[in-house]
C-alpha cells in the first residue's frame, strides 16, 4: 500500500511537470492565459502522509516548472506557501472532520472539494503574480491575471480531477 | 537549551517553510536587479533535451511555413547581391571580418511574462557565448545570457530587464529600447530628444553604440510618439517586425572586436577615476 501511493506520487509529478511546461506552458490563450494545471499534486497529494515531506516535494515540483520556464523561483515559492498552508485550508473547507482516520477527499461534497480547489489555486497564484509583477502600482493588473488566470486553472483541474478521479474505497 | 531544541522540533514544519521560502526569494529578488541565476534556467542539460526532442516533433507541423520564410530571406539577400555594383569578382576579405554568424533553432519560446527567455539549440560547443547578439530574418530577437554545452537562453527583446541601443533610420539619433510588458507586438524607445523630427511609420534599427548588435539590424517602426513627463524626450511605442509568438531559425552573431572594445573601454574608465 505504501510502495503503490509512493509510486502513484512520483508518477503524477513527473507528468505534471511534463504536461505543465510541454503542454499548458504554451498555450498563451489569448495571449497571456497559461493555466497552472501541476497545482493538482497538492490537491491529490494523500492527507496523512509526513507534512515535512510534503512541503519539501512541492518546493521541488515548483523549482522543476521554474528550471523549464525560466522563471527563477516564482513557481517555487508559491507553490511552498500553499503546501504549508494546505492543512489550514482544509480545515476552513472541511471542518475538524478532515482529522478523523476515515476521510477521504473522494467522500467529500462537490462543493467542498471545489471550494478547496479554488482557495488552493487563489492563494498560490496571488504569491506568484505579486512576485512576478513585483509593484504595488501595478494591482489592477496582478487582480485581472489572477482572475483570468486563476478561472482558467480551476476549470481544466476540475476537468482533470474528474478525468482521474480518486477511487473510491 | 532544551527549550531551544523543543521549539525547533515543535515547528519544523513552519521553520522549513520559511527556510524553502527564503530561498526562492533570494533567488527571485536577484533575478530583479541583475541577471538570471547562473545555472537554474533552461539551458541546462535535461531540460534541454527535453525541448528538443518534443521540438522536433512539434516543428514538423509549419515546416512548409517556415521554408516559405527562408526562401522569401532568401530572395532578398539574392535582389541585394544582384543589384549591388560589383566590378570584380566577389571575393571575402578574411582579414576584415567583424562579424561571424552561427545559425540556431528556437526549442522554447515565451512572450506572455514579464520577463521573457527563448532556449535555442546551440551552446558552447557551436561557439556561443553570453552576450552575442541574437536575430531573426526580419528584425532583432534578444541577447544571449546563459550557456551550456548545447544549448543557451536568449535575454528576449520581450523583457522588463531588456535595455538595447537603437535609433532612428538615416539618422543618428539613438535611444534605448525597453519593453513595458504590455503587448508582445510592441516595444518603447525612450530618450530620443525633443527636436528630432519623427513621423509615425518610420523605420527603427540598431544603434552602432553598442558591440554587440552590427549597425542598422531592423527592430519595427513607429506606432506612436508622445513627450515623455519631463517633456524634453520622446516616449516612442514601436511596432516589431518580428512576430514574436512564431520563430524559428535565428542567427546569432559573434562581434570579434567585442572583447577588444570592452578592454578599451575599461581601460579608459579607470583612467578617469
Amino acid at each position: 500500500m505504501i510502495s503503490s501511493s509512493y509510486f502513484i506520487n512520483v508518477v503524477r509529478f513527473t507528468l505534471l511537470v511534463l504536461v505543465q511546461v510541454l503542454v499548458f506552458n504554451r498555450l498563451n490563450f489569448f495571449g497571456f492565459i497559461n493555466p497552472m494545471v501541476y497545482i493538482l499534486f497538492l490537491y491529490w497529494y494523500p492527507i496523512k502522509e509526513n507534512r515535512a515531506v510534503f512541503i519539501g516535494l512541492s518546493f521541488l515540483l515548483g523549482f522543476f516548472i521554474d528550471f523549464f520556464s525560466d522563471t527563477m523561483a516564482i513557481h517555487a515559492a508559491s507553490t511552498v506557501t500553499i503546501a504549508y498552508l494546505r492543512p489550514a485550508i482544509m480545515r476552513f473547507v472541511f471542518g475538524v472532520n478532515y482529522e478523523f482516520q476515515s476521510f477521504r477527499l473522494g467522500n467529500a461534497t462537490k462543493a467542498q472539494q471545489i471550494t478547496f480547489l479554488a482557495l488552493l489555486i487563489i492563494v498560490h497564484h496571488m504569491v506568484f503574480f505579486a512576485l512576478e509583477i513585483f509593484s504595488l502600482a501595478n494591482i489592477l493588473l496582478i487582480l485581472k491575471k489572477v482572475l483570468a488566470i486563476g478561472l482558467s486553472t480551476l476549470v481544466l483541474c476540475l476537468l482533470f480531477s474528474s478525468l482521474f478521479s480518486v477511487r473510491k474505497e | 537549551m532544551q527549550q531551544i531544541i523543543n521549539f525547533i522540533v515543535r515547528n519544523k514544519n513552519f521553520l522549513l517553510y520559511v527556510l524553502l521560502l527564503i530561498i526562492s526569494l533570494a533567488f527571485t529578488v536577484q533575478s530583479h536587479t541583475y541577471h538570471q541565476s547562473r545555472f537554474f534556467n533552461s539551458s541546462n542539460w535535461i531540460t534541454g533535451n527535453i525541448y528538443e526532442t518534443t521540438n522536433g516533433i512539434s516543428s514538423y507541423f509549419g515546416l512548409a511555413k517556415e521554408n516559405k520564410r527562408l526562401v522569401e530571406e532568401n530572395k532578398m539577400l539574392r535582389n541585394l547581391l544582384f543589384n549591388k555594383k560589383i566590378s570584380t569578382p566577389v571575393e571575402l576579405d578574411t582579414t576584415n571580418i567583424r562579424y561571424t554568424i552561427v545559425s540556431g533553432k528556437v526549442i522554447k519560446n515565451s512572450y506572455s511574462d514579464p520577463r521573457n527567455y527563448v532556449t535555442i539549440n546551440r551552446g558552447e560547443k557551436d561557439s556561443v557565448q553570453p552576450d552575442m547578439g541574437v536575430i531573426t530574418a526580419k528584425g532583432i530577437l534578444g541577447i544571449v545570457e546563459n550557456v551550456s554545452n548545447k544549448f543557451a537562453t536568449v535575454q528576449s527583446i520581450l523583457n522588463e530587464n531588456s535595455n538595447i541601443n537603437a535609433k532612428i533610420k538615416n539618422t543618428n539619433h539613438f535611444g534605448s529600447l525597453i519593453w513595458d510588458t504590455k503587448q508582445y507586438n510592441t516595444v518603447q524607445l525612450v530618450d530620443i530628444p525633443r527636436l528630432v523630427p519623427l513621423t509615425i511609420g518610420d523605420t527603427i534599427v540598431t544603434g552602432a553604440m553598442s558591440s554587440i548588435f552590427p549597425e542598422n539590424i531592423p527592430i519595427g517602426t513607429i506606432k506612436k510618439f508622445n513627450l515623455d513627463t519631463s517633456n524634453s524626450f520622446y516616449h516612442i511605442d514601436v511596432t516589431l517586425f518580428n512576430d514574436m509568438t512564431n520563430i524559428k531559425n535565428v542567427y546569432i552573431i559573434d562581434n570579434i572586436n567585442r572583447p577588444e572594445i570592452l578592454e578599451l573601454e575599461s581601460n579608459t574608465f579607470s583612467n578617469d577615476q
